[in-house]
C-alpha cells in the first residue's frame, strides 16, 4: 500500500486516519467505503464518557454540601467549574488548540477546586484557582495528558499560599436542621469555627472529643458529612459510594485508593496516639480530606503512574507524606501536598516497575 | 457454495516465496492439477481447485497489496468435480506423510499462512512432546473454526492422529473457548472414539478472551508454558496447528485432497445473508456477494479477515486465498471513526496487552518523533492483535503507532 515510510509519515501528519476509497462497483450499490488499518472496532468508551462519569460521582457529595454546608457551596461550585470552563477554552483558543470543554476534563477540575476549599471563602477565590489550575497548570504544560501536577490540588496550594487566612479559618460548623440559607449573606467570622484534624492538632484529643463528641456518633456524622472541613470532602458515604461505582465501572482500580488509605491508617495506628499502636485508624481516614483525595484525586489518569505495581508504591507514598505532614508538618492536613509531592515522581515509578513482559527472549534480554 | 465461472489464485498466498506457473496459458486443467510450485525457499504447491482452462497469468486484486500476480482459471462447468475415496494410511511412513502434507499444498489455515510442512519438521535440537490445536476462534465474528469443529470433528480428530504420527508423539490437547459449547461436545466426543492407545486426544476448555487464538497465549492457556519472546512453540516442545489445518491435513493425507477449498466467515450488517460458505479458493467476493443476495445499504468498510487484524479492502473483485478466515461487511455503526486525541495516560493499554507491552509509551515516543528508539519497548514483540486501540478511550490508533516504530526501529538497527 505504501511504498515508503516517508509515505506512511505523510498519512500520519495529515491526521487523516481514514481514508476514503471511491469504489464503483457496477452491480452493488455506488457508495464511498472507508479503508483504515486494523482493528476495525472499537470499545464504546471515550474520553467524554469517562469524565461525565466521573463528573456525576461528584454530584451526590456536591449535593450533600448544600445540606451540611449551606447554599453557598454551590455558588462556590458553580463559580468554580464555570470559570474552569471559560478558561480552558480561552486557554486552547490562545495557544491555538481544538477547543475540547465538551469532554467534561475542566468541569471535573471546577468541581475538584471547590470541593478542597472551606465553605465560607469569597466565591471570587475559585476564579483565580481555575486560572491556576487550567491555563498554567494545564495547558501550558502540553494540555490533558500532559500536566505533570494535578490541577484541582494545584489551584488549591495556589490559594493556600495566596489567602492563607481566608483557607485557613472559613470553616463553618455543619447544619443539623437543614436550614441551608443560614449562613448565606452572613459575616463568616462570627460563626467559624475549625476543623477536627486542627482542634486535634492545636488543642489535642480532650479538646477534640469535647468539640466533636466521642464513640458511634462522633464515627456516624463523620461518615455522613456532618463535620467542618472542605466543601466537598465531608461526606465519607457518597465519597466511598461514587468511588466503588468508578471501580465497578473499571474506570479506575482498587490499587490506589487502597493503598493510599490503608497506609493512612496504618501510619496513624502505628504513630498517631499517646505512644506507639494508639491511634485512630478510622477516624484517620475519615478525617480532612483522606477519601476525596484517594479516590478522585491521587488516582487521576494523568498524574498517576499507568502501571499497578508503580500505583501502589505511589499509593503508600501519598499515605505516607500525608500522615508525616498530618504529624509533624505546619497544616493539619496532608493530603493536598502529599499528592502534589507524588505527582512528578510518577514516571519515574513508572520507569522502575515496568509491565511484566509476557516472556522474555532466549539468552535474556541484548 | 456453487463454483463461479472464474477463479484467481494468486500465486503468493501465505508467507515465503510465491509460486511460479508451472501451466501455459490458455492450457486445461483438472481439478487436482498443480498449477504452481516453488522452486526455491519456503512454499507449497498450488492446485487448481476444479477443471478449466488457465485464461490469463496475469495481475489480480489482493487483499492486502493491491494487486499481485495471479492465475486465472475459467471453470468448465460440465466436467464433474472429482470424488475422494479414503484411503489407509496407518501403514505409511512419517517421512511420506510430511511430504503429502507438503504435496497438498497445507499451509497453517488459522491466518498466519506458515506451511504446515516446516512446522511438522521442527529443528533437532528442540524435542516436541504435545501437539495443540487451536479451537479458539482467533477473533471476533468468525465462526468457521467453531462450525468445523460441530460438523467435522471425527476428520478433525483422525487429522490430529496423522499429524501425531508425523512428529512422531502421542499428545494432543484442543483447546476450545467455552463459549462454544455444542464444539466441545462434539470435539470431546470424536476425541473419546478417536483416541488410541498411541494416540491420547483431549479438549480444553478455554476462558473467553481475545486474543486467544494468538498462538503464545493459546499455548499458556492450554499447557501453561510460555514460549520465549522472539522464539517458536518449539521451544517449549510444542507444535501448534489450526482445526481447519488438521482437517485439511486429513483430507490431503486420508482422501488424497489437495488444499483448494476451505470455510470462510461471512458476516457483518452490510451483507444480506450473513453465513459460513465452503468457497474455492480464488473465488471473487463479488461472487460470494451475489450468492448471499448482495449488500445492504449503508456498508462503510469491506474487510479481508477479522475485525481486529484484517484489511480493510475497496474492491470486491478480490479473491479468497488460502489464508482467508473472513470477510467482514460492517456498516457504519459497527465500526469507529472519532477521530484520536491525546493520551489520557489511564494506562488500559498496558492491562490490555497481551504481551505485558506499553502501547501508550510506543505511542508518544512516535509523536515526538522518536518512532527509532522503541525497540527497548518491546516493539518487535507486539504481533498487532490490536486490543490497545480497541480500549483507548481517546481513540489513538496505536496499532499504527506500533507499526511505523517498528518500521524504524528496523531501519535503525
Amino acid at each position: 500500500m505504501f511504498k515508503t515510510a516517508t509515505g506512511i509519515k505523510q498519512v500520519f501528519r495529515r491526521i487523516v486516519i481514514e481514508q476514503q476509497a471511491s469504489v464503483n462497483p457496477p452491480s452493488q450499490p455506488v457508495g464511498l467505503w472507508k479503508v483504515s488499518v486494523s482493528p476495525h472496532l472499537k470499545s464504546n468508551e471515550s474520553v467524554a464518557k469517562i469524565m461525565w462519569t466521573v463528573v456525576a460521582c461528584l454530584v451526590p457529595p456536591l449535593i450533600m454540601s448544600v445540606f451540611v454546608f449551606g447554599i453557598q457551596t454551590l455558588i462556590i461550585t458553580a463559580v468554580s467549574v464555570i470559570s474552569c470552563v471559560v478558561v480552558e477554552a480561552v486557554s486552547q483558543k490562545l495557544l491555538g488548540r481544538e477547543i475540547t470543554i465538551r469532554d467534561g476534563s475542566a468541569v471535573i477540575t471546577g468541581m475538584l477546586i471547590a470541593f478542597i476549599i472551606p465553605p465560607g471563602v469569597s466565591p471570587l477565590l475559585p476564579i483565580l484557582a481555575a486560572v491556576m489550575a487550567i491555563y498554567i497548570g494545564k495547558h501550558i504544560l502540553g494540555g490533558i495528558g500532559y500536566n505533570f501536577f494535578n490541577p484541582a490540588l494545584l489551584g488549591r496550594a495556589f490559594l493556600l499560599a495566596s489567602f492563607p487566612v481566608a483557607m485557613t479559618s472559613a470553616w463553618l460548623p455543619p447544619l443539623h436542621d437543614g436550614s441551608i440559607f443560614k449562613y448565606f449573606g452572613t459575616s463568616i467570622d462570627a460563626v467559624s469555627t475549625a476543623t477536627p484534624l486542627a482542634v486535634m492538632k492545636e488543642h489535642g484529643f480532650a479538646a477534640f472529643t469535647h468539640a466533636f463528641g466521642s464513640g458511634p456518633d462522633l464515627y456516624l456524622n463523620f461518615f455522613l458529612g456532618f463535620r467542618p472541613g472542605c466543601i466537598g470532602e465531608t461526606s465519607g458515604l457518597l465519597i466511598l459510594l461514587g468511588g466503588l461505582f468508578l471501580i465497578y465501572k473499571g474506570y479506575t482500580t482498587w490499587h490506589i485508593p487502597v493503598s493510599v488509605l490503608g497506609t493512612i491508617a496504618f501510619l496513624t495506628w502505628v504513630a498517631g496516639g499517646k505512644g506507639l499502636f494508639a491511634g485512630d485508624p478510622l477516624l484517620a481516614v475519615l478525617s480532612g480530606g483522606a477519601l476525596l483525595g484517594a479516590f478522585f484525586m491521587a488516582n487521576d489518569y494523568v498524574t498517576c503512574p499507568t502501571t499497578k505495581r508503580a500505583q501502589i508504591v505511589y499509593g503508600i507514598g501519598i499515605g505516607a507524606l500525608t500522615v508525616l505532614i498530618r504529624l509533624k508538618g505546619g497544616y493539619p492536613e496532608g493530603i493536598c501536598y502529599a499528592i502534589l509531592l507524588m505527582n512528578p515522581i510518577s514516571p519515574v515509578l513508572d520507569g522502575w516497575l515496568k509491565p511484566r513482559r509476557f516472556a522474555p527472549p532466549l539468552g535474556g534480554e541484548k | 457454495m456453487p463454483v463461479p465461472d472464474e477463479l484467481d489464485l494468486i500465486l503468493g498466498q501465505h508467507i515465503g516465496a510465491p509460486c511460479m506457473p508451472t501451466v501455459a496459458k490458455r492450457s486445461e486443467v483438472n481439478e487436482g492439477d498443480v498449477v504452481g510450485d516453488v522452486k526455491k525457499g519456503l512454499g507449497v504447491p498450488l492446485h487448481a481447485p476444479v477443471a478449466g482452462k488457465v485464461k490469463n497469468i496475469g495481475m489480480s486484486g489482493h487483499p492486502m497489496r493491491t494487486s499481485a500476480p495471479s492465475l486465472t482459471i475459467s471453470v468448465n462447468h460440465d466436467t464433474a468435480s472429482r470424488v475422494y475415496e479414503k484411503e489407509e494410511w496407518e501403514s505409511k511412513k512419517a517421512a511420506d506423510l510430511l511430504a503429502m502434507v507438503h504435496d497438498a499444498g497445507i499451509i497453517g489455515i488459522g491466518g498466519a499462512g506458515f506451511p504446515t510442512h516446516v512446522k511438522l519438521n521442527p529443528p533437532a535440537d528442540t524435542p516436541i512432546d504435545t501437539l495443540v490445536l487451536n479451537g479458539a476462534e482467533c477473533e471476533p465474528y468468525i465462526t468457521a473454526d467453531h462450525r468445523m469443529m460441530v460438523e467435522h470433528s471425527s476428520e478433525i480428530v483422525e487429522g490430529a492422529k496423522i499429524l501425531l504420527k508425523i512428529l512422531g508423539i502421542g499428545k494432543c490437547i484442543i483447546g476450545i473457548e467455552n463459549n462454544k459449547p455444542d464444539a466441545i461436545a462434539a470435539m470431546k466426543t470424536a476425541a473419546e472414539e478417536g483416541s488410541t492407545y498411541q494416540y491420547l486426544i483431549s479438549v480444553n476448555a478455554l476462558k473467553v478472551k481475545y486474543p486467544q487464538g494468538s498462538e503464545k497465549q493459546l499455548i499458556q492457556a492450554v499447557t501453561g508454558r510460555k514460549v520465549p519472546a522472539f522464539a517458536l512453540p518449539s521451544a517449549v516442545g510444542l507444535v501448534v496447528q489450526n482445526v481447519s489445518t488438521a482437517r485439511a491435513v486429513y483430507d490431503a493425507v486420508a482422501l488424497g485432497k489437495p488444499l483448494s477449498e476451505k470455510v470462510v466467515t461471512i458476516s457483518g450488517k452490510g451483507i444480506k445473508r450473513p453465513a459460513n460458505l465452503l468457497v474455492k479458493i480464488g473465488t471473487r467476493v463479488r461472487d460470494i456477494v451475489d450468492y448471499l443476495g448482495g449488500l445492504n445499504p449503508g456498508l462503510s468498510k469491506v474487510i479481508m479477515g477479522g475485525p481486529m487484524m484484517g484489511f480493510a479492502v475497496s474492491s470486491l473483485d478480490i479473491p479468497v486465498t488460502k489464508t482467508t478466515s473472513a470477510v467482514l461487511f460492517l456498516t457504519e455503526d459497527e465500526i469507529d471513526t472519532r477521530p484520536h486525541s491525546q493520551c489520557i495516560r489511564c494506562g488500559w493499554c498496558l492491562d490490555a496487552c497481551p504481551m505485558g507491552l506499553e502501547p501508550k509509551e510506543i505511542g508518544l515516543y512516535v509523536e515526538a518523533n522518536r518512532a527509532e528508539d522503541t525497540e527497548p519497548l518491546g516493539v518487535f514483540e507486539c504481533f498487532e492483535c490490536g486490543s490497545c486501540a480497541y480500549v483507548c478511550p481517546a481513540k489513538r490508533p496505536l496499532v499504527q503507532f506500533v507499526r511505523l516504530a517498528k518500521m524504524k526501529a528496523k531501519r535503525k538497527a
